[in-house]
């Protein structure tokens, strides 16, 4: 029997003590699920994801979860999550690579019926050709589907990301769903040092009725309406209805910039931020620039460094203003596509001084000298 | 639900509509009273307006099966994409447009969720969708959620086509139908679900059509209380699409019946022995009452 104590968000977050653990990206995943007071987890397998998601079965079967299945397919994992939070539940679920986009229909079907989903994404290579390796690529098609975009660098943030992320998620102006994004194997198969709280503490539960939007559980008056803003009529007032439906899931995404800044401190964090050379990355790719501008600094060369939190809503204000004395701006990324690239090009004025690259992809690490190259090149 | 939700505003009492006082006042509510098919037409219906075609048998069909629920006033509708998920939205329950096919993973998700936040009331999940969503692009999630053995009700609307779309042959489609994207005829024969059903895990499995409406409700009903107390069920409910089938509105209850006749739609019924233990429990019950 689970004996777990309903604490603030803040206590949980902020104040509670913590012990270190030395632990895998995906049994962060378990510490976090652990006292997230998540009702219910379907699962489907697919590397490098499947580990976190035995062990949340593993939580399920110790009673810190109310229902776990294995679900068919990501496709339909997607579609049940989403029926159990519009039944009124804390669900929570994770994929990654091609089961990212074999569900992909879906996860704009979470934005649009506002579902407070939290999902862990472990990032894998596309099928392009036939891959497991570790990749980015995925989240360039997810960027656009109306759900909050984390990336963590370290298996620290992909545990306290998806507790926070319920909290914001959860919130009534916002209610939307997130996306926690860690890149596959860099994290989640790799021990590191992290500190959590005691595992007797857990968040309070959801209350489907702060919901901006009707719980479908037949407890509050069934007005002739569906859960979905319904458009699929063909007149004027259902054009009108769904063009502002989808603005209004872009303002919850927007006014959830107050809460991360609130619980994850800020949008990105930023060091040596005058320099003329600024590397700005997110995921393990930071961890990698903070080695290139190790190396860097011990040539002389000045070199700054932005790390971004969050993709969706994405810091635009800030890379801005970060960005306007630099000379270069150097996007080192795992994927081909440059997506992280493309969003600071169009965030900025003068985008010619960004350098997408190096782009590493096909499963390979990123050497910091490849990372180095690129600011040696732009210090001459 | 508590039906006692339904309350007029004192402020507003004079400028209420006629209908809506009626509602609350006269309890023509379809929560207060199980009315069954046959109150249609003597009061409020959990479906009044819909913009489906003149003589849509699946319009019919919706109208009974809603009619005919055991538990109105808690039940959620799963829905998915096709010609019902237009009339979707006139329906006075809570009900769900999920997306094409994942109607029975939907379901799963919700009735677990339901199961959890009250243990101690009935809460009927029912999944009302097309047979292009049934046979074929969800065929696999209605199955797996046969095989988990979940509480949830599966009805299908088989019109024999995919008929929102502009009538392409679908697995439900007779062999030989030509249709869209069948130009010579349909090459395999009509998908046997209900079999499928049986063999899958359904406690009831049934195919029926709106001629007969006493049957129909009966149906309809004995596929709703199995699916709450003992497992998964199906049932397939023959709905003639006059518009891609080039019937005259009036000759839809016509064509179920002759199909019914010439046996090439029979009604059928398979329950396992449990639910027919529950259902003889509960019918004869009935009986004596
Ligand atoms: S196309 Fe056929 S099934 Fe669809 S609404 Fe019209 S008659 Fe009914």
């Amino acid at each position: 029997m689970i004996d777990q104590k309903v604490v603030s968000p803040e206590y949980l977050f902020f104040e509670a003590p913590r012990e270190e653990m030395f632990i895998t990206g995906s049994e962060a995943v378990k510490e976090a699920v652990k006292r997230a007071n998540v009702d219910m987890a379907i699962s489907y397998p697919i590397t490098p994801q499947s580990e976190s998601m035995h062990l949340v079965g593993d939580l399920f079967r110790d009673g810190y979860l109310r229902d776990y299945y294995r679900g068919e397919s990501e496709f339909a994992v997607m579609s049940a999550v989403a029926g159990a939070a519009m039944g009124g539940v804390r669900a929570f679920t994770a994929t990654g690579g091609p089961g990212t986009l074999r569900a992909f229909e879906a996860f704009s079907t979470w934005a649009g019926a506002r579902l407070p989903i939290v999902c862990a994404f472990m990032t894998r290579g596309i099928n392009s050709p036939l891959s497991i390796q570790p990749d980015t690529i995925e989240m360039a098609f997810m960027l656009d589907t109306g759900i909050i975009v984390i990336h963590v660098e370290t298996a620290q943030e992909l545990y306290d990301a998806i507790l926070k992320s319920f909290i914001i998620a959860e919130k009534t102006d916002v209610h939307v769903p997130v996306g926690v994004f860690v890149d596959g194997f860099f994290v989640t198969h790799t021990r590191d040092k992290i500190k959590v709280p005691s595992d007797d503490i857990k968040l309070p539960p959801y209350n489907p009725y702060s919901a901006p939007v009707p719980v479908m559980d037949m407890e509050n008056v069934p007005i002739r309406h569906m859960r979905d803003p319904f458009v699929m009529k063909s007149n004027f007032i259902s054009y009108a209805c769904h063009a502002s439906w989808q603005q209004e899931i872009l303002a919850a995404v927007e006014r959830s910039r107050k809460h991360i800044q609130h619980y994850f401190g800020s949008l990105i964090e930023a060091e040596n931020q005058d320099a003329e050379i600024l590397i700005v990355a997110s995921g393990t790719a930071v961890s990698q620039s903070r080695e290139a501008v190790e190396l860097a600094r011990a040539e002389g060369i000045n070199v700054g460094l932005v790390k971004i939190k969050s993709i969706r809503p994405f810091p635009t204000k800030e890379i801005k203003e970060l960005s306007s004395n630099a000379k270069y701006v150097i996007v080192p990324e795992f994927n081909r596509v440059g997506w992280l690239a493309r969003e600071i090009k169009a965030s900025i004025n003068e985008s010619d001084k960004v350098i997408s690259s190096p782009k590493v992809f096909g499963g390979m690490t990123m050497p910091p000298e490849l990372i180095l190259d690129e600011i040696r090149r732009c210090s001459k | 639900m508590k039906k006692d939700v339904f309350k007029i505003s004192p402020c507003f009492e004079d400028i209420m509509p006629q209908e809506y006082i009626e509602l609350v006042r006269e309890n023509t509510s379809p929560f207060d009273n199980n009315q069954g098919v046959n109150g249609l037409g003597g009061g409020k219906e959990l479906i009044e307006e819909h913009p489906l075609c003149a003589g849509c048998g699946l319009a019919l069909s919706l109208r009974m099966i809603l009619a005919s629920l055991p538990n109105p006033e808690d039940t959620i509708v799963v829905g998915s994409t096709g010609c019902s998920a237009i009339a979707f939205p006139q329906v006075a329950l809570h009900n769900i447009h999920s997306l094409f096919g994942n109607q029975n993973a939907v379901a799963s998700g919700l009735k677990r969720a339901l199961k959890l936040r009250f243990p101690e009331k009935t809460k009927d999940i029912v999944v009302i969708a097309g047979d292009g969503a049934t046979a074929d692009i969800g065929l696999d999630m209605v199955m797996q959620s046969w095989f988990r053995e979940e509480n949830i009700t599966t009805i299908m609307l088989d019109n024999e086509a995919y008929a929102n779309t502009g009538g392409q042959e679908s697995g439900m489609s007779q062999k030989g139908a030509v249709l869209n994207m069948a130009p010579t005829g349909k090459k395999f024969s009509k998908v046997s679900l209900p079999e499928i059903a049986r063999e899958s895990g359904c406690a009831y499995a049934g195919a029926v059509n709106p001629s007969n409406i006493k049957r129909f409700e009966k149906m309809v009903q004995r596929a709703i209380l199995v699916a709450r107390e003992i497992g998964p069920s199906y049932l397939q409910v023959f709905a003639p699409c006059p518009t891609n089938y080039k019937l005259r509105p009036n000759e839809t209850l016509i064509k179920a019946k002759s199909r019914e006749k010439d046996n090439t739609y029979p009604v059928k019924e398979y329950i396992s022995p449990t639910a027919q233990e529950f259902l003889n429990k509960l019918e004869e019950g009935k009986h004596n009452g």
